[in-house]
């Protein structure tokens, strides 16, 4: 089972480390872990995926809130929340399939961010299966390189994961 | 106050300890701390010179452990905070308040390997409560603010300050902060009522209770809430290791250590018990044992004031997280409206005494030298002392045939198990209570590991008593090579290492040996009225085992005594 963590954070040096060393020290999966700053510059926000059951999200949650860096987790509903990752995939092209390669970009909505002579950048954003996908169909002309972002998520509507005053 | 003052890093950082009432520091000097030793050489607090720095944080925790005050040490950059490591990690596995200080290189040096550059705070991360690197002079006085905040408050711990040598040299207008503003740091106090509640009716109902009670209740100092609680409800009590004092080893009700080296009734009692009330306890495999037959019938009631302890090891059905004196507070008030009066155990005291006879602790008295005997003089000479433990069989000995009837008289490393902590601890504890007699009790082993703390104590005048039970071994593992391993004593034999009455005089302390039980009243008399510091070499039967037992992997009721065939 996979969980989606929103963990807002002090903007501070070592944070990360405290929070990867955590996932290390007490046995966590961590699938993924994406962080940047919020609006309010004091506050970054990660979004840790992790794998476990409830017994596990329940621990990293309660270990993650031991932090005294850690200033709020919350649990992301797959149903309730929009997930996106950013994928770059350098893709091996010649004359004869270069526009093969746009048609699948156009049908993914994905964007063409470099072309050379033997090569092409595919850039893409979504849900981790969407860029799965398209992967599975540029593998035909060979990628060269693949880089992935850890996901980032938010909730839908209203909802919110803010410090509360 | 509210006034700034001009001063440097260094200066600031003693206004600081003065700030926080700090009145004694275990510390060790080095080049990065010349600053703060320069200002240290005229500051009103007592600095005690150790000799190892592994030593200054056990005496810290020693410190801390006995006052229920914050222990303060300080060590220089590179080795020397690496020395605190084992010193740090004891203390938090056992949730002790301390603020370790560490001097580190100049700021502009730091990641270059400099000379004795330890990345001290990376080291600590998993083992301190939460650790800060000083990178502007500013902040220096909110850190020591906060390090002692978070040291002291919610679940106690270590916090780690690292001070780059350039910051005890740069100057700072200094004004101590009155509070703390730490957003992400709110420890629960007071717990849930409604849990409260529920828990009240679970307990009321039971015919079968135990209070398993440890290290939090002495924390919280809720020792009178534990006995009006397990008065009102007329259930047995069993205090793990870390609980020791929180619950009066002589009372009616007590039924003693659960666990791998427990009492066979204190044992029975859980595993046959309908509600658990766990207070201030971690469920540690050492007193679980094989954790899905622990307690198979209870409901599970669980008191902590750390919410990650709550279903860490076993399902637990009522939590409540908070602080375990006003939760008690509020429970017993429920049970109390519940039970009118009226209790329903007065069958299962019946059946837990009758265990109770059937199997007290007891050891083979054959007119040799019996550690359990030793202990057994101790604590009827000196029954108020506080007893200070190394680790091994000796340690097991001294939680088992010493009758703890206070908090803080029992100080021992149960989480980390360090051998080398009781005789620096014991330091720290006699600086902490001067007016109680204080002993280490001692393993031949553990004490090489910090013996040279007699030059601090001789020097600094603190009479400690190290009460070695010298079996020639290091005992707790000969002891289960010879269960468990065909008795081939693999390199846990240690025999004749040093002479420890001359070691002891070598360094200006009393040296004293006893070698027949008749000798060991007169020994404990003369250590404790020379009023000096004293090692007393036991010479102890070498092969006496520590029993009962629950071996490795076993439910904790297949426990084992003398007379069990393992
Ligand atoms: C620093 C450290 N190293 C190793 C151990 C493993 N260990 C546990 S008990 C023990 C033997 C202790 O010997 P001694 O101090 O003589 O005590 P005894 O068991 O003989 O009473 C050892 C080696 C430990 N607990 N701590
Ligand atoms: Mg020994």
């Amino acid at each position: 089972m996979k969980h989606t963590l929103a963990v807002l954070v002090e903007n501070r040096p070592g944070v990360l480390a405290r929070v990867a060393g955590l996932f290390s020290r007490r046995g966590f999966n961590i699938e993924s872990l994406a962080v940047g700053i919020t609006d309010n510059p004091d506050i970054s926000r990660m979004t840790i995926v992790v794998s476990g059951d409830d017994r596990v999200l329940d621990q990293v949650t309660k270990q993650l809130n031991k932090l005294i860096d850690v200033i709020k987790v919350s649990d992301l509903s797959p149903a309730d929340a929009i997930g996106r990752e950013l994928a770059l995939f350098k893709v091996k092209v010649d004359k004869g399939n270069r526009s093969e390669v746009i048609q699948i970009v156009d049908v993914f909505r994905a964007q063409i961010v470099d072309v050379g002579i033997k090569t092409m950048i595919v850039s893409i954003t979504g849900t981790g299966d969407k860029i799965d996908a398209i992967e599975k169909l540029l593998r035909n002309f060979g990628i060269i390189e693949v880089v992935r972002t850890g996901k980032v998520s938010m909730n839908r509507g209203a909802k919110t994961v803010k410090l509360e005053k | 106050m509210g006034k700034k003052t001009r001063m440097t890093g260094a200066k600031a950082l003693i206004e600081s300890l003065y700030a926080e009432k700090v009145d004694v520091l275990f510390g060790y000097p080095g080049g990065v701390l010349l600053p703060i030793y320069d200002e240290m050489f005229d500051a009103d607090i007592n600095h005690i010179l150790v000799r190892h720095e592994q030593a200054a944080a056990h005496a810290a925790d020693g410190y801390a452990r006995a006052t229920g005050k914050v222990g303060v040490c300080l060590a220089t950059s590179g080795p020397g905070a690496t020395n605190l490591v084992t010193g740090i990690a004891t203390a938090y596995m056992d949730s002790v308040p301390m603020v370790a200080i560490t001097g580190q290189v100049p700021s502009s040096m730091i990641g270059n390997d400099a000379f004795q550059e330890a990345n001290i705070t990376g080291i600590t991360l998993p083992i301190t409560k939460h650790n800060y690197l000083v990178t502007d002079v500013n902040d220096l006085p909110r850190i020591i603010k906060e390090a002692f905040h978070i040291a002291s408050t919610g679940r106690p711990g270590p916090v780690l300050v690292d001070i780059p040598k350039d910051i005890t040299t740069d100057e700072l207008d200094f004004e101590y902060p009155e509070s703390v503003e730490l957003r992400g740091y709110k420890p629960t106090k007071i717990g849930h009522k409604k849990q409260v509640k529920r828990a009240a009716d679970v307990i009321s109902k039971a015919k079968q209770p135990v209070l398993y009670v440890g290290g939090g209740i002495i924390i919280a100092g809720a020792t009178d809430e534990l006995m009006e609680l397990a008065q009102t409800i007329n259930a047995p009590v069993t205090t793990t290791l870390m609980g020791k004092g929180a619950f009066p080893d002589d009372h009616p009700l007590c039924i003693g250590m659960p666990g791998m080296h427990g009492t066979k009734y204190a044992n029975y009692s859980i595993q046959e018990s309908d509600v658990l009330i766990s207070v201030g306890v971690r469920f540690d495999d050492r007193v679980t044992g094989k954790i899905e037959s622990f307690a198979p019938n209870a409901k599970i009631i669980h008191i902590d004031i750390d919410p990650a302890e709550i279903s860490k090891n076993v399902r637990v059905d009522i939590p409540i997280v908070g602080d375990a004196r006003s939760i008690l507070n509020m429970l017993v008030e429920f049970i109390k409206e519940d039970l009118k009066g009226q209790t329903r155990t007065a069958s299962w005291i019946k059946k837990v005494n009758k265990w109770k006879k059937q199997y007290p602790l007891h050891y083979k008295q054959d007119g040799t030298l019996k550690p359990q005997y030793i202990m057994e003089q101790i604590c009827d000479m000196y029954p108020d002392s506080i007893i200070v433990t190394e680790v091994g069989q000796n340690q097991m000995w001294a939680a088992q045939y010493f009758k703890y009837k206070e908090p803080r008289t029992f100080i021992s490393s149960g989480g980390l198990g360090t051998m080398g902590y009781g005789f620096p601890a014991a330091m720290g504890v006699k600086m902490g209570r001067p007016d109680k007699v204080v002993f280490d009790i001692a393993g031949d082993g553990s004490f090489q590991m910090n013996s040279q703390e007699l030059a601090t104590v001789v020097q600094n005048d603190i009479p400690v008593i190290v009460a070695i039970f010298n079996n020639g071994f290091l005992g707790m593992v000969r002891q289960w090579q010879e269960l468990f391993f065909e008795q081939r004593y693999s390199f846990t034999c240690i025999d004749d290492s040093v002479d420890f009455v001359k070691l002891a005089e070598a360094y200006g302390a009393l040296g004293l040996r006893v070698t027949k039980p008749e000798e060991v009243r007169p020994a404990l008399k003369e250590a404790v009225e020379s009023g000096r510091p004293t090692v007393i070499d036991f010479v102890v039967e070498r092969e006496e085992n520590v029993y009962p037992m629950v071996p490795a992997g076993a439910a904790i009721n297949e426990i084992l005594d003398l007379e069990d065939q393992l």
